[in-house]
């Protein structure tokens, strides 16, 4: 018998911390298929952040890194810069990225830096309990907003890659998600083509997957793709927001 | 024939195949696993598409597919 669909070697086989039905386990597996089928997992290079993903160390099967709080796309800078020729990602999460690593993310884009941004957006901060984050939805109820995300004291959630959509800078900025199986079919294409765009040497790229925190969200795993898809989806548009062959953006992309 | 493979010591029942599956073949099993699941079973494989759905929505890299003889690709992944 042949396997169809065989467990990549560019993840470790361990089992996983994750809690059952997180999509971090389905976004590892797909970052780590593309490497696979690029062909470069002897030059890969992954950074990790805090939070619920800081030991992905322990899953890809490539070399792996791991960054201070929201640090990880400054020491994807350093490393790309020392060695081009290897291939540099980050995985980290909203709390990470688009929290208290928002200058190194914005920096980072707007230096065209060739590496490739994997962001794991489950609009909560899952390691640390379920805190808000910059990306909570309004009225979503978390452990600091019990009674929903008031949007009058703490403004509406960040769109990340409509904000790095403004740079000058060519790039290619693209939101999937992981809430179902169509979904992720699309988004493994994304991941694909922003490997590709940093192997190409053309730009910065960075893939947002919309994902599931069902234990912290307080909802079954079917529950949270459903809760994702009705709320996430509306006000997170996916597609590709920006493409390198893209001119100049004169007028900032809202989507609402 | 495809065949789905499912590995119930890794799997943590969160039931996103049994959901993805479009001939509805998959369940849970009655018996928890070493972890304390109840992983997830394939009821009546004949019905198999070999589409691989199951596999791909899984985070826990518990499905894998395995297939005899040939068969059409229904979608680039
Ligand atoms: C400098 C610093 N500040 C705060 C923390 C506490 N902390 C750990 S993880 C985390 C947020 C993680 O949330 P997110 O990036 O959304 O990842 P998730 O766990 O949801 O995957 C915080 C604030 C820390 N470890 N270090
Ligand atoms: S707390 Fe949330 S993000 Fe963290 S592993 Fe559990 S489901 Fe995933």
């Amino acid at each position: 018998m042949e396997l169809v669909f065989k467990n990549t070697t560019g993840l470790v086989s361990v089992p996983r911390h994750y809690c059952p039905g997180c999509t971090h386990g389905v976004i590892h597996r797909m970052v780590a298929e593309v490497i696979e089928e690029l062909g470069v997992r002897e030059s890969a290079v992954g950074i990790s952040p805090v939070g619920c993903s800081v030991i992905a160390y322990n899953y890809f099967n490539c070399d792996m890194q791991q960054a201070a709080h929201g640090r990880a796309p400054a020491l994807a800078t350093g490393i790309k810069r020392v060695r081009p020729d290897l291939t540099v990602f980050t995985y980290q999460g909203d709390g990470d990225l688009a929290s208290i690593g928002t200058a190194e993310t914005v920096q980072a884009a707007n230096r065209g830096e060739k590496v490739t941004v994997i962001f794991v957006n489950n609009a909560i901060y899952g390691m640390t309990g379920g805190q808000m984050a910059p990306t909570t939805m309004p009225g979503q109820v978390t452990t600091t907003s019990p009674a929903g995300r008031d949007v009058n004291h703490c403004g509406y959630p960040i769109r990340v890659v409509e904000l790095l959509a403004t740079l000058r800078t060519p790039a290619y900025l693209v939101r999937v998600s992981a809430h179902d199986e169509v979904h992720l079919v699309q988004a493994k294409q994304a991941i694909r083509k922003a490997f590709r765009y940093q192997l190409e040497g053309r730009c910065f790229s960075f893939v947002e997957v919309l994902s599931i925190c069902p234990t912290n969200w307080g909802l079954s795993p079917a529950e949270a793709s459903q809760w994702l898809a009705n709320t996430m989806i509306p006000y997170y548009p996916l597609g590709e927001i920006k493409t390198p062959d893209d001119g100049p953006v004169t007028e900032a992309h809202h989507a609402q | 024939m495809p065949r789905v493979l499912i590995d119930s010591v890794l799997c943590k029942g969160c039931e996103r195949c049994v959901g993805a599956c479009p001939q509805r073949i998959l369940g849970l099993s009655k018996e928890l696993n070493a972890k304390g699941y109840y992983p997830a079973l394939v009821l009546h494989q004949p019905r198999c598409i070999g589409c691989c759905l199951c596999a791909i929505t899984c985070p826990d890299s518990a499905v894998q597919v395995g297939l005899n003889g040939n068969q059409y690709k229904l979608f680039e992944y």
